[in-house]
Order: structure tokens, then C-alpha cells, then sequence
């Protein structure tokens, strides 16, 4: 359990929370040896925000967040922070806090230290530096823990003190490369919900970048995903999930099943099945299904018959995939009670659920 | 137990038959410098450091002992100031420059110093007619001859240190390349800063061939001149040297010591 937040009068940090800094990325081209690993990426960030970039291994949503703090330069476009250009403005000068994949914290400097370690390249005296590096430690409640060294702190306390030292010069905008990554799942979680009550505190703009797609839908104002240098479709995590704009998109936030239909305008028909599609359609078509719009179903209500393959249990539920007689891969999400077991026959149906669908391409 | 390991009774001989190794030269050597030649033992070459009779002689010795220890200085401030800085440089920004560099830093190992002095003879001209003929001069030399020791003790700290990350992380606090040196990388590699400059001193100070071949009166050269007036002094200093070497060791190792205690 973390411990409550200070009050606002109380600490400088809260004190000052701000309204954010808008944030432009306008047509960043990146290569690495002739490989062009970012395709004129376009992207507002509105002051305040909290935006994902989601992705797999390779998509280049790194080397975009690294773009972005000055890390990497870019061979064309323009990087916007408050509406000024700093794309030839190096890292150190563009005020942005980031919090890094890996432990950055500095292990020769005790905790407080290396919180304070901004403030003082910023000038800020000793003493006021260690106060404020002390307020934002009670942010990330580790005030108690300020005159250890790094190696005396779990991974989830170094990734705080490092939230707390990239938040303590109040910069435009935090950065976060995968910050959760290293951790357990308990911690993950537990972190991840602390970065975004805090920079709902703050009101600080902020990119999030991460291959977790539960992680991103969690905390993020608007998720952007990416795929091969590009943003597939930047949205909502409500929008992302319920009408993905591409395959990959939909394969990639929240684990649909793609099978075949034939689309009459504002429905689809899916195994025999008609249900109503969320953006009109005609003609053959991928349709998007989620795990809870497919169920099992027995006799006549039985829309397609198939064989278990697999069938993982997940606390309060559990998931089966099902090789339909056509050879699809469906899964189905059921009450935890119902334990199929591998190779058995069963029939399955489809919610009457608005779906998302594509032309077949 | 580990079935491989040796036993205690091998471990033991190998022990004493390493220890003795080292041991039995320095032994013999310090009972050499106990001869007294009117026969017998006593200290009376020892008493020759302090006695006024014998302070002409020792001169030579102790101008090439102040020469040495200036020139580990500025042997030290070379590896310092240019090595470390550039293969921090070459780590974090070019390192496919890094096997062409090390290549190069390993090289002086395998050329003999005699070799050495004869590239080196018509560079020295030229640096005695921009920057004089003193002694110090020779430290562009030993910054040459202790590269590949300094090279190893200062990448092995690299290689243990993500160096990338924490620079990167310094940068995005606001702070430019020299705090990034300094502030950050420097503390987090100094087992290895500390190793490269033992090492250097203790190359310099042990240092003849170049020195000699160059006409310049450093430590070693020194002994070589009073040997011939008086074979002990040289045993005695030689004995010193080595327990100033042993002492650099000691203090660097509880530096080391002390630092990774703070790190556990």
C-alpha cells in the first residue's frame, strides 16, 4: 500500500502543478544505416496529456520517444514543445524528465541526491534542492528511504525515486521508455497506477511507451499504435478497442480473433449469424471478434462447431481458443467453472454485439 | 564441498611455492642491502639515506626520483584527461570505432621500447624545440608505453557500468557533457581510474630504456649512475620503490574496497 499523498500546501511540487505543455512531433523521418525505422511520424499531444505509445518489438516507439528527448536526432521533421521548435536544441536544454527501461539511477549518489541532482544542474542551492528533492520523494512516498543508495532499494522503489528525480524539476513534458518493464506483475501494476495518479496531479503532459497493451489501456488519455515506423491509429483506448482501424491494430489491442464475413451495409454475417458492425461495410470482410463476444453454445444455438486447443485459466476467468471446422482460430472468454479440456468438441455463437470490420483485403 | 576443487594441502604448496617466488628475490635482496662490508650484518648502508657523507652520491637518485614522480603526474593527467575521455567518447558515441581502438591501445605492449625510441628520437627534436628539453617531456612517451595497462583497468570499468543509460539519464536532468564526466561517469568507473593510474606510476617509475636511450635522468637511470660508485643504494632504493608501489596499492584497494562497500 503506498502511502497518501501529501497535502498541496505542503509540498512544492503539487504546489506548482501546471496545466502542461502541448507537444508536436511533425513528419520525423529516422534511419539507422540506410533501414528507415520511423516513416514521417505525425502526432499532437494536447497540454496535460497522457499519451501511449503502443507497439511491438521493432515498431520504432522508442526511437520516437528518443527523438522526442533529444537522444536520437531526426533526418527530416520538427519537434515541437509549447509550440517552439527544439529539434536542434540539445536533451539537456529542452526541460523534459524521462524515466528509462533499465535502473538510470546514479549508484554513487544517495537517494536524495539523485533526486536533487537536476535542480542542482538548474542552480537550485543544496539546501533548496534537497528540500524539494525531499517533497518529491513524499510524492512517490519514499521519503523515509532519501539517504540509502540505489542498491538498497527494490526495483519498483529505484523506478519511483526515479519518476520522483524526472518529476522534481517540473519539467514540460515526462517521458516514460518502458519503466515498468523490469518488474514483477504486482509491482507493475501498482506503479503504473501511481505514474497516472500522479500526473493527473500534476497535470503534467506525458509519453508513455510500452508493449503491454493492458498497461496502455489503463492509463492513457489517447494510446497511439504504432507498426513498422508508423502510427496505425491514435485514439481512445475505448475507441481502439471497440473499432480498430487496421488488422494489426485490432490483432494488437485486446486480443481479437480474426474471422471471415460478408458485410450488407450496417451488419455482418458471421457463421450464419447476423450482427450489427460498427462502421458500415459491404462485400467480403475480416471481422474483429473480442473473447467476450463469442460464447459457448450447445445443440441449435450453436452458430460453428470447432475443437479446444487450448484453454488458460485467469482468476475470475477463463480463455479458450477453438479451431473452428474452417480452420479459424477463436477465442472464447467464459466463467472459470467451465474447464474444457484439450481436443474436446464444442459448438460456439456469437454475441449480438456491434463488431469491427475491413474489407478483406 | 566442490569434488573439483584442489584440496586444502594442494592449495597450501601452490601458496607457499607462489608466495616463495616473490618472496625469495625481495628476501635476498633485502639481506644483500644488510651487508656490511667490513663483514658481518648491520644497518650501516641504510644510514647511508641519511649521512651527510654520502649526500653527493645519492643526488642522482633523488633528482631522478623528483624527475619520476613528475613524470607519473603528468603520466597520470594524460590517462586521465585524454584516455579515459576518449574511450568513455568511443563507448557511448562511436563504437564501432572500438576494436580499431583498441587495436591501437594494445599495440605498444608488442613493440619493443628500443623500437619505440627510434620512432620517438625525431619526434623528441621536435618537441625540444617547441617545449624545451625537460624531463616531463618524456610523459608523452610513458603515455604511450602504459596505454594497453591503462586501456585494460579502465575498459573493464566500462564494460561493468551501464554507462549509456546513466549518461543519458544525466542529460535529461540538465546537465551538459563535462558534469556528465565528472559528476556521473567518472565516480562510477573509478575502481578502474584508480587501477589505470597505479599502473601508470608504476610503469613510469620502473621506467629505463626510453629515459635512457632519450638522455634523460629519471629514476632507474639514476641507480644505474650511483650502482657504480656504491652497489647497495640501488638495492635500498629499489626495496623502496616497491613498498611505495605495495602502499599506492593498499590505499587503492581500500578505495576500492570502501567504494564497493557503499555500493552493497
Amino acid at each position: 500500500m503506498t502511502a497518501p499523498l501529501p497535502r498541496t500546501q505542503d509540498n512544492a511540487l503539487l504546489a506548482d502543478a501546471g496545466e502542461g505543455t502541448a507537444v508536436q512531433l511533425q513528419g520525423i523521418v529516422k534511419s539507422y544505416s540506410g533501414n528507415t525505422v520511423l516513416h514521417g511520424v505525425d502526432l499532437d499531444i494536447a497540454p496535460g496529456e497522457f499519451v501511449s505509445l503502443l507497439g511491438p518489438s521493432g515498431c520504432g516507439k522508442t526511437t520516437l520517444l528518443r527523438v522526442l528527448a533529444g537522444l536520437e536526432g531526426s533526418d527530416s521533421g520538427a519537434v515541437m514543445l509549447g509550440g517552439k521548435d527544439v529539434s536542434r536544441i540539445p536533451t539537456n536544454k529542452r526541460d523534459i524528465g524521462m524515466v528509462f527501461q533499465s535502473y538510470s539511477l546514479f549508484p554513487h549518489l544517495r537517494v536524495v541526491e539523485n533526486t536533487a541532482f537536476g535542480l542542482r544542474r538548474r542552480g537550485v542551492g543544496k539546501a533548496d534542492a534537497a528540500k524539494r528533492a525531499l517533497d518529491a520523494l513524499a510524492l512517490v512516498g519514499l521519503q523515509e528511504h532519501a539517504d540509502k543508495f540505489p542498491h538498497q532499494l527494490s526495483g519498483g522503489q529505484q523506478q519511483r525515486v526515479a519518476l520522483a528525480r524526472a518529476l522534481v524539476t517540473e519539467p514540460k513534458v515526462l517521458l516514460l521508455d518502458e519503466p515498468l518493464s523490469a518488474l514483477d506483475a504486482k509491482v507493475r501494476v501498482q506503479l503504473r497506477d501511481e505514474i497516472r495518479r500522479i500526473q493527473l496531479r500534476l497535470g503534467i503532459t506525458t509519453v508513455f511507451v510500452t508493449h503491454d497493451q493492458e498497461e496502455a489501456l489503463a492509463v492513457s488519455d489517447r494510446i497511439a499504435v504504432m507498426s513498422a515506423g508508423r502510427i496505425e491509429q491514435i485514439g481512445s483506448p475505448e475507441e481502439l478497442y471497440g473499432a480498430p482501424a487496421t488488422a494489426s491494430v485490432a490483432a494488437f489491442v485486446g486480443l481479437s480473433s480474426v474471422v471471415g464475413g460478408t458485410a450488407d451495409g450496417a451488419s455482418v454475417e458471421v457463421w450464419g449469424q447476423t450482427i450489427p458492425l460498427q462502421t458500415p461495410a459491404t462485400g467480403p470482410v475480416d471481422v474483429y471478434l473480442r473473447p467476450e463476444n463469442v460464447v459457448f453454445a450447445e445443440g441449435a444455438d450453436a452458430s460453428v462447431r470447432g475443437t479446444v486447443e487450448e484453454s488458460t485459466f485467469l482468476g475470475s476467468m477463463r480463455r479458450t481458443v477453438v479451431r473452428t471446422e474452417a480452420g479459424e482460430r477463436v477465442t472464447v472468454q467464459h466463467a472459470p467453472g467451465i474447464r474444457p479440456s484439450f481436443g474436446d468438441a464444442v459448438g460456439i455463437a456469437l454475441l449480438a454485439e456491434p463488431v469491427a470490420a475491413r474489407p478483406r483485403a | 564441498m566442490n569434488s573439483l576443487a584442489p584440496s586444502r594441502l594442494t592449495r597450501w604448496i601452490i601458496g607457499i611455492l607462489v608466495g616463495a617466488f616473490f618472496a625469495i628475490p625481495l628476501i635476498a635482496t633485502f639481506l644483500y642491502t644488510l651487508r656490511d662490508p667490513k663483514g658481518g650484518m648491520s644497518l650501516v648502508n641504510w644510514h647511508k639515506l641519511i649521512d651527510p657523507a654520502f649526500a653527493s652520491t645519492l643526488q642522482p637518485i633523488w633528482t631522478g626520483l623528483g624527475n619520476s614522480l613528475v613524470l607519473a603526474v603528468v603520466t597520470v593527467v594524460i590517462v586521465l584527461v585524454l584516455l579515459a575521455p576518449t574511450m568513455i567518447l568511443v563507448h557511448l558515441r562511436f563504437p564501432k570505432l572500438r576494436p580499431v581502438f583498441e587495436f591501437l591501445a594494445l599495440l605498444p605492449i608488442s613493440i619493443p621500447a628500443i623500437v619505440l625510441v627510434v620512432g620517438l628520437s625525431p619526434i623528441y627534436l621536435q618537441i625540444a624545440r617547441t617545449l624545451g628539453t625537460g624531463t616531463w617531456t618524456l610523459a608523452f612517451a610513458y603515455g604511450i608505453t602504459v596505454l594497453p595497462f591503462a586501456y585494460r583497468a579502465i575498459q573493464a570499468s566500462i564494460d561493468a557500468a551501464d554507462l549509456r543509460t546513466l549518461s543519458e539519464a544525466a542529460r535529461t536532468l540538465g546537465a551538459g557533457w563535462p558534469t556528465v564526466v565528472i559528476k556521473v561517469l567518472a565516480p562510477n568507473l573509478r575502481q578502474g581510474l584508480l587501477a589505470a593510474s597505479l599502473i601508470s606510476v608504476a610503469v613510469v617509475l620502473g621506467e629505463f630504456t626510453i629515459a635512457s636511450l632519450l638522455n634523460r635522468q629519471v629514476f632507474q637511470t639514476a641507480m644505474v649512475v650511483v650502482r657504480n660508485q656504491d652497489p647497495y643504494l640501488p638495492a635500498i632504493f629499489t626495496l623502496l620503490a616497491l613498498l611505495l608501489v605495495f602502499v599506492l596499492l593498499l590505499i587503492i584497494g581500500r578505495a576500492a574496497r570502501g567504494h564497493r562497500k557503499a555500493r552493497s
